[in-house]
């Protein structure tokens, strides 16, 4: 047999591999430890104002929105996308709260604003004001990683709950409502 | 007691796979003809003990045998007929039992048709399967039991997930792991190549249909998800770059890139070792598919159960076998050298750029869907990948493939005359600019993407048929002879023109159904009128209806068109009471032009409905496409120089350069 000098190219491949599986197992023990959870926030924004931002309006929707809208009075702010499919089921759950006279402010993600005017037209608008965040800068500041979420602002504007994912009528009538109705 | 059986039918099936992933391999390094042997019978024997235990788990969801956790967590008595067997794959478990089923099911095949294969390679091949087998029993065994026993059993089991009772998406996974578990072979023999040290254009004969095979079962898995995704989640959409998707998509661009590699390895002695690397590439990126839907790491539409001990399991399952055939690549990998030149201006050439291009948007689906976990995971904080990025990334990395796809098509071998070429294609370009200024003008200029697309559809679809014309010298020699050249034209050239022409039709269904859908949604009562497109539909009312093992509303909407009764959509709601959840039934008129969709949505209280009604251009091309490439690939491997028993052809190369 052949032998030859082995390259440094071809131990590349095992090289990454060996980056991504340390890295994948890391996470997963960080998981398993519940030192990292795929539900929560991290704690660091609990409790914090919200972070400062000022985003413009989807075009020819309102005004924008920043963080001086928050704050005054309980109020929700909800991350979605018309490209989000989540965000569509959980849609008629948004219209509910909106009924029951809670502010809900929308952060749109990089979205079109043809796309989003249209998603509002067609499902109705629940949202008091929406800023459009074409570039998920905001997004990032507010630690949002999936699609849709949902925060919880109190009188003085800080973060006090995180919803990640679609808000089901569980949801609303077990966390939401009786959270909002306590910090009222 | 049957339970008991498919349980010890698992271990033996377990032991079996030891023995067939050992001996052999020791024996090939010997040259002992004995224990080489071993490899085909063990491989008979595993599939059946295997299957054996599959069968058993089969029977348990027949009878509801509810004294199983697994049949009382995902069965109950009043589920129809289909979806009791379904159910068998519908959880972790049982899934993962039909992976190893699949696995020996293709030992068993190379077992059977590699007869012509040398005794070491068959030995070597078959002793990586046997390897792989035990370690995912040894998985199941220990991790994920399907056949643990409940004690009391429960009178009534829980039900399968409803969205998972139905026919689109019982069918997915075997289809996909079909494909998964199809490029095992692919890779069995790669390291078993370079164990011997030799690649050679026989042994990418060997290896292209088992490619083939997967990729095509792999096409068809994927192309069943996004059906049922469209005609289930209810919005009409068909992608949505969801992690899981990306999963199974990520090992299909692989495929791809290695189907075309292989074809240069086998045609020019070339690429030997890249075609190895993607070899391997390609079956562990469907390990890591496996790992990152089966671990719970990822957030996704696809709820899947969390445990982190089966999570690192798998993910050193997926080290082992991932890093132990990387490794062996490093040492050997070098070793393989082709002797086909080519220049950069060949059919060789090319794939090489279809390969690179094939490689790199694996690359960025992988980047897209692990960025955020990796971010996450060095404390970099959450973030997340949309559909944004793929389209920004994905779509402009797949242009260039398919337009190299046509002119790829019509070069020939080791050095090409581009110039020749481009002349062939000026009818085929010419086409394609008048289709873009066509649809731009009908457009108007508004849009000027969907109209290059279909432009872009009709270079791969006019392209292949020109490709087909020229060959069987189509209006240049008499129409007999023609038919005689198609007759003898190898099923292989038929195959690509097919796959290629499936292409520009799935295109075509893309981008119609994404420019120029039509999306109403509105609050109707009984005997409004609302008018989608050219349809007027009316809304009668609503009914309640009782299934099986739902109940729930229907409602009832009469389509006119023309002032005809065309038909009645009839979308549900529907409640399934075992499982307490809600889904919601599309109605669905499909048309040569298009769907019109429609959605049953809430009552508001007033007596008014809210509905949804899409119209949605030419999407049944998409499935249409994606069934006619698989079709294309079942065509190409049924050529005479890939079956079974064929005459070994390896000393008179048969030509099949387009010329």
């Amino acid at each position: 047999m052949p032998r030859n000098k082995v390259s440094f190219i071809s131990l590349l491949p095992l090289g990454c591999l060996f980056a991504l599986s340390i890295l994948l197992g890391f996470y997963l023990w960080q998981l398993g430890s519940g030192q990292k959870s795929l539900e929560e926030l991290p704690s660091a924004l609990i409790d914090k104002p919200v972070p400062t931002f000022n985003l413009p309006p989807i075009v020819g929707e309102g005004v924008g929105l920043s963080e001086k809208d928050l704050g005054g009075r309980v109020s929700l702010v909800n991350v979605w996308a018309s490209w989000c499919l989540p965000c569509r089921v959980e849609h008629k759950v948004l219209m509910k709260i909106a009924d029951t006279g809670v502010p809900i402010f929308g952060i749109n993600y990089k979205d079109t604003p043809e796309a989003a005017a249209r998603f509002l037209k067609n499902l109705g608008n629940p949202f008091r004001a929406v800023g459009a965040d074409r570039t998920g800068q905001t997004a990032i500041d507010w630690g949002v990683y999936g699609y849709p979420e949902t925060f919880v602002v109190n009188k003085s504007g800080r973060i006090k709950y995180r919803h990640v994912g679609p808000l089901t009528e569980d949801d609303l009538n077990n966390q939401i409502l009786p959270l909002i109705r306590r910090l009222q | 007691m049957i339970a008991e059986a498919g349980h010890f039918a698992l271990i033996l099936g377990l032991v079996i796979a030891f023995v067939q992933g050992t001996f052999p391999l020791f024996g090939a390094s010997r040259n002992n003809y004995g224990l080489m042997a071993l490899a085909t019978s063990s491989a008979h024997a595993q599939f059946f003990a295997v299957s054996l235990s599959f069968l058993c788990l089969m029977y348990s969801f027949l009878i509801s045998d509810f004294s199983v956790v697994n049949v009382a967590l995902n069965s109950h008595t009043l589920k129809p007929l289909i979806y009791k067997i379904t159910g068998v794959w519908g959880s972790h478990e049982g899934s993962m039992l039909l992976w190893v089923t699949i696995l020996a099911l293709f030992g068993i095949a190379v077992a059977i048709f590699g007869n012509n294969l040398p005794d070491t390679l068959k030995a070597r091949v078959l002793a990586i399967q046997g390897l792989i087998g035990s370690a995912f029993i040894g998985f199941i065994l220990l991790t994920s039991n399907p056949f643990n026993r409940l004690d009391p059993a429960p009178a009534q089991g829980n039900g399968l997930n409803p969205i998972l009772q139905d026919p689109g998406l019982a069918f997915h996974p075997p289809f996909l792991y079909l494909g998964y578990v199809g490029f095992s072979v692919a890779f069995a023999f790669a390291v078993a190549a370079l164990i011997e040290g030799r690649v050679d254009p026989p042994w990418a004969r060997w290896v292209r249909p088992w490619t083939l095979a997967a990729w095509c079962s792999l096409t068809i898995g994927i192309a069943l998800g996004s059906w049922w995704a469209y005609y289930e989640l209810g919005w009409g959409g068909w992608w949505f770059w969801d992690p899981v998707e990306n999963a199974s998509f990520i090992p299909w661009l692989l495929g791809t890139a290695l189907l075309h590699s292989a074809i240069v390895v086998e045609k020019r002695d070339a690429l030997q070792s890249w075609t190895i690397f993607l070899a391997i590439l390609t079956f562990s990126s469907a390990l890591l598919g496996t790992f990152l839907v089966r671990s719970g790491i990822l957030t996704s539409v696809h709820a899947f159960a969390t445990d982190p001990e089966r999570g690192i399991f798998i993910l050193l399952l997926f080290v082992l076998i991932t890093g132990g055939s990387l490794f062996l690549y490093a040492m050997r990998g070098p070793v393989l050298k082709g002797g086909g030149l080519f220049s950069p201006i060949s059919r060789e050439g090319a794939l090489v750029l279809n390969n690179l291009l094939l490689t790199t948007s694996a690359a960025v689906v992988l980047l897209g869907t692990l960025y955020p976990l990796l971010l996450d995971a060095v404390g970099g904080g959450k973030v997340s990948v949309g559909p944004p990025f793929f389209n920004a990334t994905f779509v402009p990395l797949m242009v260039p493939v398919l337009l190299c796809c046509t002119i790829a098509g019509m070069m020939t071998w080791k050095r090409a005359d581009l110039h020749g070429v481009l002349q062939r294609l000026r009818v085929v370009a010419l086409t394609a600019v008048i289709v873009t200024l066509v649809v731009t003008w009908l457009q108007g200029t508004k849009e000027i993407l969907p109209a290059m697309a279909l432009g872009v559809a009709a270079w791969l679809i006019i392209g292949s048929t020109v490709q087909i014309a020229e060959r069987i010298g189509l209006f240049k020699i008499s129409l007999m002879g023609s038919l005689k050249r198609a007759s003898g034209m190898p099923r292989a050239a038929w195959g690509m023109a097919i796959a290629h022409g499936a292409l520009g039709i799935f295109v075509i269904g893309v981008t119609a159904s994404s420019a120029w859908k039509i999306e109403m949604i509105q609050l109707m009562k009984p005997g409004e009128i609302i008018l989608v497109d050219d349809y007027k539909i009316t809304f009668l009312g609503t009914a309640n209806i009782k299934g099986p093992n739902y109940s729930g509303i229907q409602g009832q909407f009469e389509v006119n068109v023309g002032g005809d009764v065309i038909t009645m959509l009839k979308p549900e709601k529907r409640r399934y009471q075992a499982e307490r959840s809600e889904t919601t039934e599309a109605a669905i008129l499909t048309t040569l032009k298009g769907d019109l969709y429609g959605v049953l949505g809430e009552e508001s209280g007033t007596g008014a409905w809210s509905t949804r009604f899409y119209f949605n251009p030419l999407v049944s091309w998409i499935w249409a496409g994606a069934l006619l490439m698989a079709i294309g690939g079942l065509i190409s491997l049924t050529d005479r120089r890939l079956r079974v028993g064929a005459p070994k052809l390896a000393s008179k190369p048969i030509s099949h350069a387009a010329k």
